[in-house]
């Protein structure tokens, strides 16, 4: 049988259609996917993402082997409740998985990773732990719970108590702020501001529940999806994998290659490749032409160049088919490209991503010069 | 629990038809199906005079979460094409017997409306999920 988060019962009496993923029953929308989308772009939208992995890593070397097993660096967080993206690589500069990690008091870290991903990062993380003294330990008693939208801030502070919430209001985007075993932080997966909690699950299923009574509108893993495509927020197994390293993906930006001293698993392989420049970019296209881009599509170009569609969808936003797309670095200077959708090719247009920033900031419009 | 109404015709593949009194033949999905699919964002219709046997690709729905073939019912040739999908396929979401119809067809002279299913073989077929 597969896992159940704490909010299971929950999502059954708000109408979710259920689904398989990734070893759990996760709730895949609530009746419309689509009005789920827009609630999250325009008031605010709760999800239930406790099937994500939560690892923690302590003892006295955490700090060490995190800085050698991520492609950032978390030398960066300096105050408790900061958060970091990363990319975890092998020696390849492959993607084995992306992840936040936040740092707890005491020099300790919390890490949230992918789902799907889970067995491949516990054991890839245990066998590179050598002789560093670390604890490394996936939580099994925690939720998580993102509330995400314009609305989120006058809901968390609603609802949360008084002094976390006035704490909360105060955060920057990746900061965070601890309260025993509570996380909440300014981190999301949709472009819209919101936060990420992380509590024990025994105080989920009312929080969700007050969440909602407040205003909130509960949002299945269907939306969370063309939400994240139209931010360009990347899926790993979608838009990345062990066989891409970041440069190749848009995520250049998460490399941190000072201090130069730093030896992180997949540095030689990435240098290597920045040295002699990436073969692939990410693109962003959206369809002038009718249909939905989908993964695995080929996206072709005047000089008979190919690239493909690593995430394809229908953008509520928009109201267009946008894809994330891999393609060959001598076609970044073409403005459109064809994508062919079932034996038609369709004319679609680059855009730099993201798609939609902040509701309906429609920066994506901007043609790629 | 879908609806399935009793006045039809089904195909295993869920798509209902309904034959009118002018002789041509209405298609659609279920609501099964549309449960099934999600939001409906896109329709891709086929020509019209176009000739099709039945089990034929018909069309193609795209929801939020993938694209799915329709299947011809019954042969025969398209006359007609629900225009209004193409701004707004979530027709057939809100109402997939009424204006979420797809097209009609002119029935080909042996189509073979007993190989259909009706309401009661149908609403097995849901119950036991996607064949």
């Amino acid at each position: 049988m597969n896992h159940r988060t704490a909010l299971y019962d929950l999502h059954l009496e708000w109408g979710a259609k259920m689904v398989p993923f990734a070893g759990w029953d996760m709730p895949l929308h609530y009746g419309s996917q689509i009005a789920e989308h827009h609630a999250v772009r325009r008031g605010t939208g709760l999800f239930d993402v406790s099937h994500m992995a939560v690892v923690d890593i302590a003892g006295p070397d955490a700090r060490l082997f995190l800085r050698r097993l991520f492609a950032n660096d978390v030398a960066k967080l300096e105050r408790p409740g900061q958060a970091l993206y990363s990319c975890m690589l092998n020696e390849a500069a492959g993607i084995i998985d992306d992840l936040i990690a936040y740092l707890r008091p005491g020099g300790r870290y919390r890490l949230v990773m992918n789902a799907g991903n889970r067995e491949r990062d516990l054991a890839w993380l245990r066998a590179r732990a050598g002789n560093d003294r670390v604890h490394i330990r996936e939580r099994h008693n925690l939720a998580i719970l993102a509330l995400q939208g314009p609305g989120a801030e006058a809901i968390l502070r609603q609802v949360l108590d008084k002094s976390l919430g006035e704490a909360a209001a105060e955060l920057d985007p990746f900061c965070g702020v601890w309260k025993g075993e509570w996380l909440v932080a300014r981190t999301g997966y949709t472009g819209e501001d919101g936060y990420e909690l992380i509590l024990p699950n025994t105080a989920a299923l009312e929080l969700a529940t007050e969440f909602c009574a407040a205003g909130a509108v509960p949002v299945g893993l269907g939306a969370r999806d063309t939400l994240r495509l139209e931010a360009a927020l990347n899926l790993h197994g979608s838009d990345m994998d062990e066989s891409v390293n970041p440069l190749e993906t848009g995520l250049g930006w998460t490399v941190a290659w000072e201090p130069e001293e730093r030896e992180f698993v997949g540095r030689r392989a990435l240098a290597a490749c920045r040295e002699r420049g990436a073969a692939w970019r990410r693109a962003g296209l959206i369809l002038d032409g009718p249909g939905i881009p989908r993964g695995g599509q080929a996206v072709l170009f005047p000089n008979a160049a190919k690239g493909v569609v690593t995430s394809g969808g229908f953008s509520p936003t928009l109201a267009k088919g946008i894809a994330l797309a891999r393609i060959p670095t001598d076609c970044v200077g073409a403005d459109t490209a064809e994508i062919e959708i079932r034996g038609r090719k369709v004319l679609a247009h680059r855009i730099r991503p993201p798609f939609v920033t902040r509701g309906a900031g429609l920066q994506g419009e901007e043609v790629v010069a | 629990m879908s609806e399935i109404p009793g006045d039809l015709k089904y195909a295993k593949s869920h798509e209902w038809a309904r034959l009118e009194d002018d002789g041509r033949v209405t298609i659609g999905i279920t609501d099964h199906a549309q449960e099934e699919l999600g939001d409906l964002v896109y329709v891709e219709l086929p020509e019209l005079d176009r000739e099709l046997a039945a089990a034929e690709d018909l069309a193609v729905v795209e929801s939020v979460k993938a694209a799915s073939d329709l299947y011809c019912p019954v042969a025969g040739r398209v006359v007609e094409v629900n225009e209004a999908l193409a701004d707004t396929p979530e027709l057939i979401n809100s109402d997939p017997y009424g204006e979420g119809w797809i097209l009609r067809l002119q029935p080909a002279a042996d189509a073979d409306f007993d190989a259909l299913l009706d309401s009661e073989g149908y609403a097995a077929v849901a119950a036991a999920g996607d064949d």
